[in-house]
């Protein structure tokens, strides 16, 4: 499902953010990845949505290569691909039902289908009674439910979460974890940036760890390791 | 495209108008200004032209033949005039049509004294209208040079003097226009870039979530047409509504002139004018938003 071969991914200045990164990750996994500040974590994330392109190396997702992909067939490629992150992005001048609708009004997906499908996504993530309030009107945990809603809304087969409880107290952080876990559980490949030390232990969850853009270690049911 | 996408899309491009009020008025208020003088320059110029055509019609130049003149020297001169590149029509006068119209115009009854007596015997005439009034003076040198031609007669007409001022007012209003436009292209830049600059985090959104270029773009483009269909569209409506009061104003102060005063109907005017105004408006706005979007916009 998401192959990386060899990746390096440098900006003009600096050393590289991504150095020599292999991994594979199978259909249907969960998978966090985690690391100190500046280990390469978000610019993991860019590569494989094709916002960056790799410096060497190879990526291949659902079975495309990245870099045969032309620019004008980059956001069909997208599609196939939910993010969320840290800060929620919402649309602050549109209620819940608009923000997540949105996701499908832009692939210019049928009215019909939105009336559908947006209802049924925003009862996933326990937000249906507050399909009109405004993202202010909400609390952290439950912008970032909307966030992920909108996420799914088209029905990806990865989805991709920058921090998504970095903003986020303690419990509101376990109930967005576990509404991920719910999300993978139903099929989608799952992959979590995350720092919350305490709930990567506790999930046992595959664990990628990265240091200065190499990863250091990739263990099934790993541990939160700290260094630095 | 989908209505359903159409629909959106137009929504949201509105939405950016209303957004950047302030912005969206003064480039209305420009690209208006800039019609409204379009406008005014086309009316001026249509009426005039139609003007002068009517005048023209009526130029001709009459040739008069050297006495004693045989009706074949006449009729050899006449294929001559008629194969020349500027003249339009020839009409031959006989002296006996010319005396009778002479009598009708200047003597009414007391032409009965002259009889049989023709005066005019020796004014048989071609009367030659021409394709296009600047072509006069060639024509008549070409004409005196002819043997058996005793005068040429043409006409007082000039149109030379018309002519430059004509050009004076499209010089002038061509400038200001293209004045005009330059800014109405400036505001209008101004104001997609600020939708824009306002609306990064969803242009942002929009392209992760897989919207093509196409129907992130779109909105700003509507933004710039809506503003320029509108900026257009006032000032023209003013014109319609002025056109015919403005008329029988200069018409009423220039009563002496009614003769050569012919004005085109409002309607006429209008067939070409609304729709190169609104083109000219809408066009501004899809340039200057198109040229801010791929500026801005890179997808
Ligand atoms: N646009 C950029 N231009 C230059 N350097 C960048 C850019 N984005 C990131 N970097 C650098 O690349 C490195 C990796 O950054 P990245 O954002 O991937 O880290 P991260 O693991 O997501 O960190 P954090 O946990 O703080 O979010 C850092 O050293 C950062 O300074
Ligand atoms: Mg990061």
């Amino acid at each position: 499902m998401i192959i990386l071969e060899n990746v390096s991914k440098s900006y003009s200045t600096g050393a590289p953010a991504i150095n020599g990164a292999s991994l594979h990750i199978k259909k249907g996994e969960f998978v966090f990845v985690v690391g100190n500040s500046g280990s390469g974590k978000s610019t993991l994330i860019k590569l494989l949505l094709k916002e960056l392109n790799p410096t060497e190396g190879k990526i291949t997702v659902n079975g495309t290569e990245l870099s045969r992909i032309k620019r004008r067939k980059v956001p069909k490629f997208r599609r196939q691909m939910g993010v969320v992150f840290q800060d929620f992005r919402l649309l602050r001048d549109r209620n819940v039902y608009e923000n997540v609708a949105f996701a499908q009004r832009v692939i210019q997906t049928p009215t019909r289908v939105i009336r559908k499908s947006v209802p049924a996504i925003l009862s996933l993530v326990g937000l249906a009674e507050k399909y009109k309030a405004k993202p202010k009107q909400l609390s952290g945990g439950e912008q970032q439910r909307v966030a992920i809603a909108r996420a799914l809304v088209n029905n990806p087969s990865i989805l991709l979460a920058d921090e998504p409880t970095g903003n986020l107290d303690p419990k509101n952080s376990w109930e967005i974890m576990k509404l991920l876990e719910e999300v993978n559980k139903r099929g989608t490949t799952v992959l979590v940036v995350t720092h919350n030390r305490e709930i990567v232990n506790a999930m046992q969850k595959r664990v990628i760890t990265m240091k200065k853009g190499i990863i250091i270690s990739d263990e099934e049911k790993g541990g939160y390791i700290y260094e630095n | 495209m989908r209505i359903s996408t159409l629909l959106y899309t137009l929504k949201q491009g509105l939405k950016n108008v209303i957004r950047n009020k302030v912005f969206s008025l003064a480039s209305m208020a420009t690209i208006a200004a800039c019609i409204f003088l379009f406008g005014l320059f086309y009316c001026v110029v249509a009426n005039f032209r139609y003007m002068v055509k009517e005048a023209e019609a009526g130029v001709s130049v009459t040739v008069f033949f050297d006495e004693g003149i045989s009706d074949e020297q006449i009729e050899e001169i006449g294929n001559l005039i008629k194969k020349r590149v500027e003249v339009d029509k020839v009409n031959y006068i006989s002296a006996d049509e010319a005396w009778n119209e002479f009598k009708e115009e200047y003597l009414g009854e007391y032409a009965d004294g002259f009889e049989n007596d023709n005066p005019l015997k020796d004014s048989a005439s071609y009367e030659i209208y021409l394709k296009d009034v600047s072509m006069q003076s060639a024509l008549v040198t070409y004409l005196e040079s002819v043997d058996g031609i005793r005068q040429v007669n043409k006409s007082e007409f000039t149109a030379d003097a018309l002519s430059s001022l004509n050009s004076l007012v499209g010089y002038i209003s061509g400038g200001v226009i293209l004045i005009l436009l330059a800014v109405a292209l400036f505001l209008i830049s101004n104001t997609v870039a600020l939708g824009i600059s306002v609306r990064k985090e969803e242009i942002g959104i929009m392209k992760l979530i897989g919207a093509t270029d196409f129907i992130v773009r779109s909105p700003f483009i509507i933004e710039g047409m809506v503003i320029g269909l509108i900026g257009s569209a006032i000032p023209l409506l003013g014109i319609y509504l002025g056109y015919d009061k403005l008329i029988n104003y200069i018409v009423e102060k220039f009563n002496i002139l009614s003769t050569i005063l012919k004005f085109l109907s409002v309607d006429i005017v209008f067939e070409t004018l609304l729709p190169v105004g609104l083109i000219m408006g809408i066009g501004i706005g899809f340039v200057g938003s198109f040229w801010t979007v791929r500026r801005h916009l890179k997808v």
